[in-house]
């Protein structure tokens, strides 16, 4: 597999930590109560940190000079992989939880089949991060719970988040070309097998939370091609704002 | 001790009381939650804690408000960690609050209501990176000068959360002077967006260590209480004497023009403080006392029912579990 293949593996899962760990880091300060805002803050701090192991692997692939700010802070809209559901907006508590609970469950899956990835930094960096993240599927899952079956209002509020960000879950599983690539050469992990498990959990807890899985079959999809949603222009635009009024400076 | 001593005040008994009281302060003993305490002391400890307390978590948003827009992934982790530990201490000091006998949703209300107040340097806005730097370097500068005696302080359960902020106050005292110094060994903009965040923050740092001591009502009874172990007028000294040479070190220049260095003193003699805008900041009229308790307001009253929710359902699985065992 050619290094810029691999580089664009890395974009595939690292995009996802860094544009959510953005999100979550919008909230620091705000949170409902204390004890949930250095939660989430804590989930922050970790999404950006894996970003940053996977960035600096893929700066070193480049071996062009890049950074892991280069590859953060200066692509253009286009060239950034994530998928369209850790971009979408901190509307409330709810769709916070419920983004979290949706791409954890996927994330703790790709993490646990990465770790046997024949490439040894993809496998450290999994191996360190699953710890991380096992934590963060049992916040947002308890989360999920308490909101589904706490009060009417708060049951109405996460369903309606569940409801809405439903149509971002199937794009998770979605192959691309770099994908199909890293998994012949086993370094990447074959996404699409895990849709199954992943249902399955979900649909566990959400029936715990009394909340309904929703029906549709109409998904959403394009954040790994580059094609965002009309929210991820404004978050690069904070993530930017100094790399781009400044630039070639070190801070 | 009787009961009937602690229960009587005012008689001959419990001014005895007070007086062995005072006497524990004296040998250095520490007070602990249930010990008797003249109801004063109870008092003045909750008005100060909580002040703390809330100057700790309304201080998350000036500096919350660059997290989004870090220039460096480093730089970004570094800044949530210490606004996250703010939270921290946050927790602490309401939890140490707490022991007094009053909850955190009551000092939340006392707030929100503006009944109590946080430190005013807070509502200055950050409009620049370099921002990050000067309160880092300063703010948390001048904190730590004002928090580091009260690892001493004769309420046991202040004095052990403030070992623990301490030693985090002054890795980001370390943080924030970092940032300047790269700052200002930067490009010409750089440097410049550093000069001018010290013109912004070192007037309004001064003021940070309370009014002079002419005009401080609580100076007296605190400083028996070992609340407070030097005057108003001393800290600031003290913090002027440290960051004078720090500035020098970096290049940058501090903006007053009557400071100067007195043989004579051993100290740095400096110009006059505005003290009519740290009173006018203090009355509420600051450039961004409105937005920051709006801020808290609004996190507060968005959360209810998430936390309206977590108490429901831990009710219900209590429930459950009940029935579980008839």
């Amino acid at each position: 597999m050619k290094n810029e293949n691999i580089i664009q593996y890395i974009y595939g899962i690292a995009d996802n930590a860094l544009i959510l760990g953005q999100r979550l880091s919008e909230l620091c300060g705000h949170g409902p109560s204390l004890e949930t805002d250095i939660a989430l803050t804590n989930m922050a701090l970790d999404l950006l940190g894996q970003t940053r192991s996977y960035y600096q692997y893929a700066a070193q692939l480049m071996a062009d000079g890049k950074t892991e700010d280069d590859i953060a802070f200066l692509r253009i809209e286009r060239e950034y992989k994530n998928v369209l559901l850790v971009e979408q907006p901190n509307k409330h508590f709810g769709y916070v939880i419920t983004r979290q609970f949706f791409y954890d469950v996927f994330h703790l899956l790709l993490l646990q089949e990465l770790q046997n990835s024949k490439d040894e930094i993809l496998s450290a960096v999994a191996k360190k991060a699953i710890k991380e993240v096992s934590y963060h599927q049992r916040f947002s899952s308890d989360w999920v719970k308490r909101l589904g079956d706490g009060t009417k209002e708060s049951h109405q509020k996460v369903q309606d988040a569940v409801d809405d960000l439903w149509k971002f879950t199937d794009e998770l599983f979605h192959m691309t070309q770099d994908d199909m690539l890293a998994v012949e050469s086993e370094i990447g992990v074959d996404i699409s097998l895990l849709k199954e498990k992943y249902y399955q959990r979900i649909n566990k807890v959400l029936e715990e939370a009394t909340l309904t899985t929703p029906e549709t079959k109409w998904f959403q999809k394009g954040g790994k091609q580059g094609i965002h949603s009309e929210h991820m222009g404004y978050l690069l635009s904070d993530l930017q704002y100094m790399q781009r009024t400044y630039p070639n400076m070190e801070w | 001790m009787s009961e009937k001593e602690i229960k009587n005040p005012g008689t001959e008994r419990s001014r005895s009381l007070e007086e062995i009281f005072e006497q524990r302060i004296a040998r250095d003993e520490k007070i602990e939650p249930k010990d008797w305490m003249p109801e004063k002391y109870r008092k003045t400890h909750i008005r100060q804690i909580s002040q703390h307390a809330h100057s700790e978590i309304v201080g998350m948003l000036p500096e919350g408000n660059w997290i989004t827009r870090a220039p460096s992934l480093r730089r970004k982790v570094a800044l949530l960690a210490k606004v996250q530990d703010e939270a921290g201490h946050g927790l602490y000091l309401y939890s140490a609050c707490e022991t007094l006998g009053i909850s955190r949703d009551e000092l939340y209300e006392q707030l929100h209501t503006g009944k109590a107040k946080y430190s005013s340097i807070f509502n200055y806005p950050t409009v620049t990176w370099a921002d990050m730097g000067a309160i880092g370097w300063l703010v948390d500068g001048a904190a730590i000068i004002n928090q580091v005696p009260l690892c001493s302080t004769s309420y046991g359960p202040y004095a052990r959360a403030m070992v623990r902020v301490c030693k985090e106050e002054s890795f980001h005292q370390r943080q924030g002077f970092e940032i300047m110094m790269k700052l200002a060994n930067g490009s010409p903009e750089q440097k410049e967006m550093a000069q001018d965040a010290l013109n912004r923050w070192w007037w309004p740092s001064l003021m940070m260590l309370g009014p002079t001591d002419a005009e401080s009502v609580h100076t007296e009874q605190s400083m028996k209480w070992k609340l407070k172990r030097k005057t108003n007028d001393e800290l600031r000294q003290q913090f002027i004497d440290q960051t004078v040479p720090q500035a020098d070190l970096i290049g940058l220049t501090i903006p007053d023009p009557d400071l100067k260095w007195n043989d004579e003193t051993g100290h740095y003699d400096f110009g006059e403080i505005d003290w009519d805008e740290f009173w006018q900041v203090v009355k509420g009229h600051g450039p961004c006392n409105k937005e920051r308790l709006s801020a808290r307001v609004n996190a507060w009253k968005n959360g209810e029912w998430v936390r309206d929710a977590a108490m429901a359902y831990a009710k219900k699985q209590e429930d459950k579990k009940l029935k579980k065992a008839i």
